[in-house]
Protein backbone atom coordinates (compact mmCIF):
# COMPACT_ATOMS: atom_id res chain seq x y z
CA UNK A 1 0.00 0.00 0.00
CA UNK A 2 0.99 3.88 -0.35
CA UNK A 3 1.81 4.58 3.22
CA UNK A 4 1.67 7.90 4.23
CA UNK A 5 3.40 8.81 0.94
CA UNK A 6 2.73 12.72 0.38
CA UNK A 7 0.31 12.59 -2.76
CA UNK A 8 0.90 15.29 -4.95
CA UNK A 9 4.36 16.42 -3.90
CA UNK A 10 4.53 20.40 -2.86
CA UNK A 11 3.99 22.40 -6.22
CA UNK A 12 2.71 25.50 -7.30
CA UNK A 13 -0.12 25.71 -5.83
CA UNK A 14 1.39 25.60 -2.14
CA UNK A 15 1.56 27.82 0.62
CA UNK A 16 5.74 28.03 0.83
CA UNK A 17 7.61 29.68 3.00
CA UNK A 18 11.71 29.16 2.95
CA UNK A 19 13.86 28.42 -0.35
CA UNK A 20 12.53 25.52 -2.83
CA UNK A 21 16.18 24.63 -2.05
CA UNK A 22 15.92 23.97 1.21
CA UNK A 23 17.27 19.97 2.12
CA UNK A 24 14.36 19.61 3.98
CA UNK A 25 10.60 20.33 3.37
CA UNK A 26 8.01 20.23 6.24
CA UNK A 27 4.44 19.63 4.92
CA UNK A 28 1.83 20.25 7.70
CA UNK A 29 -2.05 19.10 7.03
CA UNK A 30 -3.95 21.23 9.97
CA UNK A 31 -6.98 22.96 10.94
CA UNK A 32 -7.27 26.08 12.19
CA UNK A 33 -9.85 25.44 15.33
CA UNK A 34 -7.19 22.18 16.27
CA UNK A 35 -5.95 23.02 19.63
CA UNK A 36 -3.29 20.42 18.97
CA UNK A 37 -2.27 22.22 15.49
CA UNK A 38 -2.43 25.26 18.17
CA UNK A 39 0.42 24.13 19.80
CA UNK A 40 2.56 22.56 16.45
CA UNK A 41 1.94 26.26 15.65
CA UNK A 42 4.78 27.21 18.27
CA UNK A 43 6.85 24.00 17.51
CA UNK A 44 6.75 24.42 14.00
CA UNK A 45 8.60 28.05 14.52
CA UNK A 46 11.42 26.43 16.75
CA UNK A 47 11.99 24.35 14.01
CA UNK A 48 12.03 27.35 11.76
CA UNK A 49 14.03 29.39 13.82
CA UNK A 50 16.52 25.89 14.61
CA UNK A 51 17.05 24.79 10.66
CA UNK A 52 16.94 28.25 9.08
CA UNK A 53 17.60 28.35 5.16
CA UNK A 54 17.83 24.53 5.75
CA UNK A 55 14.12 24.43 6.12
CA UNK A 56 10.93 24.68 3.57
CA UNK A 57 7.52 24.85 5.31
CA UNK A 58 4.52 24.18 3.82
CA UNK A 59 0.70 24.32 5.15
CA UNK A 60 -2.27 22.14 3.65
CA UNK A 61 -5.88 22.47 4.82
CA UNK A 62 -7.94 19.86 6.97
CA UNK A 63 -10.61 21.09 8.59
CA UNK A 64 -12.00 18.77 10.85
CA UNK A 65 -15.71 19.62 10.11
CA UNK A 66 -17.73 17.56 12.60
CA UNK A 67 -15.45 18.15 15.51
CA UNK A 68 -14.78 21.92 15.13
CA UNK A 69 -17.57 24.04 13.87
CA UNK A 70 -15.41 27.15 12.60
CA UNK A 71 -12.56 25.15 10.77
CA UNK A 72 -14.14 25.24 7.30
CA UNK A 73 -14.38 28.78 7.36
CA UNK A 74 -11.31 29.08 8.98
CA UNK A 75 -9.46 27.35 6.17
CA UNK A 76 -11.54 28.75 3.48
CA UNK A 77 -10.38 32.42 4.60
CA UNK A 78 -7.03 31.77 4.54
CA UNK A 79 -7.60 30.28 0.72
CA UNK A 80 -9.20 33.91 -0.10
CA UNK A 81 -7.05 36.04 1.74
CA UNK A 82 -3.93 34.58 -0.32
CA UNK A 83 -6.04 34.47 -3.93
CA UNK A 84 -6.30 38.33 -3.27
CA UNK A 85 -2.75 39.15 -0.73
CA UNK A 86 -0.42 37.05 -2.09
CA UNK A 87 1.66 34.13 -0.11
CA UNK A 88 2.70 37.02 2.35
CA UNK A 89 -1.00 37.74 3.17
CA UNK A 90 -1.99 33.87 3.62
CA UNK A 91 0.94 33.50 6.32
CA UNK A 92 -0.19 36.64 8.46
CA UNK A 93 -3.75 35.15 8.00
CA UNK A 94 -2.03 31.76 9.61
CA UNK A 95 -0.66 33.40 12.18
CA UNK A 96 -3.30 35.36 13.38
CA UNK A 97 -5.62 32.30 13.32
CA UNK A 98 -3.24 30.01 15.27
CA UNK A 99 -2.66 32.73 17.47
CA UNK A 100 -6.24 33.14 18.48
CA UNK A 101 -7.95 30.29 17.82
CA UNK A 102 -11.23 30.93 20.67
CA UNK A 103 -12.39 33.84 18.32
CA UNK A 104 -12.70 32.33 15.08
CA UNK A 105 -16.34 33.22 13.97
CA UNK A 106 -16.96 35.22 10.54
CA UNK A 107 -16.56 38.34 11.76
CA UNK A 108 -13.40 37.59 13.36
CA UNK A 109 -12.19 35.70 10.06
CA UNK A 110 -13.05 39.47 8.59
CA UNK A 111 -10.81 41.11 11.19
CA UNK A 112 -8.04 39.13 10.33
CA UNK A 113 -7.87 39.13 6.27
CA UNK A 114 -8.02 43.21 7.53
CA UNK A 115 -5.17 42.71 9.64
CA UNK A 116 -3.63 40.56 6.62
CA UNK A 117 -3.66 43.47 4.61
CA UNK A 118 -7.00 42.51 2.47
CA UNK A 119 -9.93 44.08 1.84
CA UNK A 120 -12.29 42.31 4.06
CA UNK A 121 -15.06 42.80 2.00
CA UNK A 122 -14.51 40.63 -0.87
CA UNK A 123 -13.31 37.79 1.83
CA UNK A 124 -16.83 37.61 3.74
CA UNK A 125 -18.22 37.20 0.14
CA UNK A 126 -16.51 34.27 -0.48
CA UNK A 127 -17.17 32.89 2.71
CA UNK A 128 -20.49 33.61 1.67
CA UNK A 129 -20.07 31.95 -1.27
CA UNK A 130 -18.19 28.62 -0.54
CA UNK A 131 -15.95 30.39 -3.35
CA UNK A 132 -12.72 29.02 -2.09
CA UNK A 133 -14.59 25.43 -0.86
CA UNK A 134 -13.25 23.90 -3.63
CA UNK A 135 -9.50 24.87 -3.04
CA UNK A 136 -9.99 23.60 0.80
CA UNK A 137 -11.39 19.62 -0.35
CA UNK A 138 -8.68 19.69 -2.89
CA UNK A 139 -6.40 19.70 -0.04
CA UNK A 140 -8.27 17.56 2.18
CA UNK A 141 -8.74 15.31 -0.67
CA UNK A 142 -4.79 15.04 -1.06
CA UNK A 143 -4.83 14.68 2.95
CA UNK A 144 -6.37 11.73 2.42
CA UNK A 145 -4.72 10.39 -0.17
CA UNK A 146 -1.32 10.97 1.44
CA UNK A 147 -2.22 9.25 5.11
CA UNK A 148 -3.16 12.25 7.14
CA UNK A 149 -4.39 10.21 10.29
CA UNK A 150 -5.59 13.25 12.46
CA UNK A 151 -4.30 16.99 13.23
CA UNK A 152 -1.78 17.67 12.65
CA UNK A 153 -0.27 15.47 10.39
CA UNK A 154 3.36 16.44 9.08
CA UNK A 155 5.28 14.82 6.06
CA UNK A 156 9.34 15.32 6.10
CA UNK A 157 10.42 15.21 2.61
CA UNK A 158 7.25 13.27 1.65
CA UNK A 159 7.43 10.73 4.26
CA UNK A 160 4.49 10.95 7.25
CA UNK A 161 6.30 11.90 10.21
CA UNK A 162 5.22 9.17 12.85
CA UNK A 163 7.40 10.93 15.50
CA UNK A 164 6.07 12.55 18.19
CA UNK A 165 6.17 16.39 16.76
CA UNK A 166 5.36 17.80 20.24
CA UNK A 167 8.74 16.94 21.24
CA UNK A 168 9.95 19.77 19.33
CA UNK A 169 13.94 19.10 20.58
CA UNK A 170 13.72 15.41 19.33
CA UNK A 171 11.77 16.60 16.27
CA UNK A 172 14.15 19.31 15.30
CA UNK A 173 17.19 16.90 16.09
CA UNK A 174 15.20 14.78 13.55
CA UNK A 175 15.33 17.19 11.24
CA UNK A 176 18.52 18.59 11.25
CA UNK A 177 20.11 14.90 11.34
CA UNK A 178 18.24 14.60 7.68
CA UNK A 179 19.71 18.13 6.83
CA UNK A 180 23.15 17.18 7.13
CA UNK A 181 22.16 13.81 4.98
CA UNK A 182 20.85 15.62 2.38
CA UNK A 183 22.96 18.49 2.30
CA UNK A 184 26.01 16.13 1.83
CA UNK A 185 24.80 14.02 -1.20
CA UNK B 1 -15.14 -1.16 5.41
CA UNK B 2 -14.32 -2.05 8.85
CA UNK B 3 -12.26 -0.58 11.14
CA UNK B 4 -11.20 -2.19 14.49
CA UNK B 5 -9.79 0.24 17.24
CA UNK B 6 -8.73 0.35 20.58
CA UNK B 7 -11.40 2.12 22.07
CA UNK B 8 -13.32 4.87 22.10
CA UNK B 9 -12.62 8.43 24.04
CA UNK B 10 -8.75 8.79 22.84
CA UNK B 11 -7.37 11.80 24.39
CA UNK B 12 -6.80 13.36 21.02
CA UNK B 13 -9.89 15.44 18.84
CA UNK B 14 -8.44 14.54 15.11
CA UNK B 15 -7.32 11.19 15.43
CA UNK B 16 -7.75 8.51 13.13
CA UNK B 17 -11.49 7.93 13.71
CA UNK B 18 -12.10 11.55 13.17
CA UNK B 19 -10.63 11.96 10.28
CA UNK B 20 -12.70 8.89 8.60
CA UNK B 21 -15.83 10.89 9.72
CA UNK B 22 -15.29 13.83 7.47
CA UNK B 23 -14.83 11.23 4.59
CA UNK B 24 -18.76 10.14 4.09
CA UNK B 25 -18.80 11.90 0.64
CA UNK B 26 -15.75 9.79 -0.55
CA UNK B 27 -16.81 6.60 1.14
CA UNK B 28 -20.22 7.35 -0.75
CA UNK B 29 -18.77 7.65 -4.16
CA UNK B 30 -17.85 3.93 -3.84
CA UNK B 31 -21.15 3.04 -2.39
CA UNK B 32 -18.63 1.69 0.30
CA UNK B 33 -20.43 1.76 4.12
CA UNK B 34 -17.97 2.22 7.14
CA UNK B 35 -18.08 0.13 10.55
CA UNK B 36 -16.10 0.99 13.47
CA UNK B 37 -15.20 -1.90 16.07
CA UNK B 38 -13.67 -1.78 19.60
CA UNK B 39 -14.66 -3.64 22.67
CA UNK B 40 -16.59 -0.63 24.40
CA UNK B 41 -20.14 -1.13 24.95
CA UNK B 42 -23.13 0.01 22.51
CA UNK B 43 -23.62 2.94 25.88
CA UNK B 44 -20.39 3.75 25.40
CA UNK B 45 -20.53 3.86 21.95
CA UNK B 46 -23.77 5.98 21.52
CA UNK B 47 -22.44 8.87 24.45
CA UNK B 48 -19.10 8.46 22.08
CA UNK B 49 -20.90 8.94 18.72
CA UNK B 50 -23.28 11.42 20.05
CA UNK B 51 -19.94 13.31 21.36
CA UNK B 52 -17.83 13.65 18.23
CA UNK B 53 -20.84 13.65 15.70
CA UNK B 54 -20.03 10.26 14.68
CA UNK B 55 -21.56 9.37 11.13
CA UNK B 56 -20.75 5.58 11.08
CA UNK B 57 -22.26 2.94 12.92
CA UNK B 58 -19.85 1.79 15.84
CA UNK B 59 -20.46 -1.85 16.79
CA UNK B 60 -19.44 -3.15 20.35
CA UNK B 61 -17.78 -6.24 20.23
CA UNK B 62 -18.58 -7.05 24.19
CA UNK B 63 -19.91 -10.21 24.37
CA UNK B 64 -18.38 -12.32 24.31
CA UNK B 65 -15.74 -9.69 24.35
CA UNK B 66 -13.21 -9.75 21.21
CA UNK B 67 -14.79 -12.58 19.93
CA UNK B 68 -15.30 -10.53 16.14
CA UNK B 69 -11.68 -9.07 16.57
CA UNK B 70 -10.15 -12.24 17.43
CA UNK B 71 -12.01 -14.16 13.97
CA UNK B 72 -10.45 -11.37 12.00
CA UNK B 73 -6.73 -11.32 13.70
CA UNK B 74 -6.99 -7.78 15.20
CA UNK B 75 -7.29 -8.56 18.84
CA UNK B 76 -4.55 -8.22 21.74
CA UNK B 77 -5.16 -10.93 24.12
CA UNK B 78 -2.56 -9.23 26.94
CA UNK B 79 -4.32 -6.07 26.56
CA UNK B 80 -8.14 -6.69 26.47
CA UNK B 81 -8.77 -4.16 23.26
CA UNK B 82 -9.07 -4.77 19.56
CA UNK B 83 -5.78 -3.73 17.41
CA UNK B 84 -5.89 -0.52 14.66
CA UNK B 85 -6.75 -3.19 11.65
CA UNK B 86 -8.76 -2.16 8.74
CA UNK B 87 -10.64 -4.76 6.33
CA UNK B 88 -12.27 -3.87 2.88
CA UNK B 89 -14.72 -6.51 2.36
CA UNK B 90 -16.17 -6.34 -1.28
CA UNK B 91 -20.33 -6.92 -2.46
CA UNK B 92 -19.80 -11.06 -2.28
CA UNK B 93 -18.28 -11.03 1.29
CA UNK B 94 -14.84 -11.28 0.70
CA UNK B 95 -11.76 -9.65 2.21
CA UNK B 96 -10.08 -7.80 -0.76
CA UNK B 97 -7.88 -5.99 1.43
CA UNK B 98 -6.83 -6.00 5.35
CA UNK B 99 -4.17 -3.66 7.19
CA UNK B 100 -2.47 -4.08 10.41
CA UNK B 101 -1.39 -1.04 11.71
CA UNK B 102 1.87 -1.08 13.96
CA UNK B 103 1.31 -0.56 17.71
CA UNK B 104 1.00 3.23 17.96
CA UNK B 105 0.78 4.38 14.78
CA UNK B 106 -2.98 5.41 13.72
CA UNK B 107 -3.22 4.71 10.14
CA UNK B 108 -5.08 7.24 7.90
CA UNK B 109 -7.02 6.61 4.96
CA UNK B 110 -4.39 6.11 2.11
CA UNK B 111 -5.01 2.36 2.04
CA UNK B 112 -8.48 2.23 2.36
CA UNK B 113 -8.88 4.21 -0.34
CA UNK B 114 -6.54 2.69 -2.89
CA UNK B 115 -8.41 -0.30 -2.03
CA UNK B 116 -11.53 0.30 -2.94
CA UNK B 117 -10.22 2.22 -6.45
CA UNK B 118 -8.51 -1.43 -6.95
CA UNK B 119 -11.92 -3.30 -6.33
CA UNK B 120 -13.29 -4.35 -9.81
CA UNK B 121 -17.12 -3.53 -10.70
CA UNK B 122 -18.28 -7.05 -9.75
CA UNK B 123 -16.44 -6.72 -6.28
CA UNK B 124 -18.02 -2.92 -6.09
CA UNK B 125 -21.80 -4.87 -6.38
CA UNK B 126 -22.59 -2.74 -9.46
CA UNK B 127 -23.28 -5.56 -11.60
CA UNK B 128 -26.03 -6.19 -9.43
CA UNK B 129 -27.07 -2.95 -8.87
CA UNK B 130 -27.44 -2.87 -12.58
CA UNK B 131 -29.81 -5.42 -12.51
CA UNK B 132 -31.72 -4.07 -10.22
CA UNK B 133 -32.15 -0.59 -11.69
CA UNK B 134 -29.60 0.80 -9.58
CA UNK B 135 -27.63 3.50 -10.91
CA UNK B 136 -23.32 2.83 -10.19
CA UNK B 137 -20.44 4.01 -9.35
CA UNK B 138 -19.45 6.16 -12.75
Amino acid sequence: MSNGILTPPVGPEDHVQGSDHAPVTLVEYGDFECPHCGRAHAVVQQLQRELGDALRFVFRNFPLREAHPHAEHAAEAAESVASRGGDNAFWEMHDLMFENQEALDDEDLAAYAEASGVNPAPVREDLAAGAMAGRVHRDFRSGVRSGVNGTPTFFVNGQRYDGNWADAARFAADLLALARTTAAR
Amino acid sequence: MLVFYPADWSPVCGDQIGVYNEMKAEFDEYRAQLLGISVDGAWCHRAFGEARHIHFPLLADFEPKGDVSRRYGAYREKDGFSERALVVIDAEGVVQWSYLSPVGVNPGADGIVAALDALTPEQRGERAAASQGVTGHE
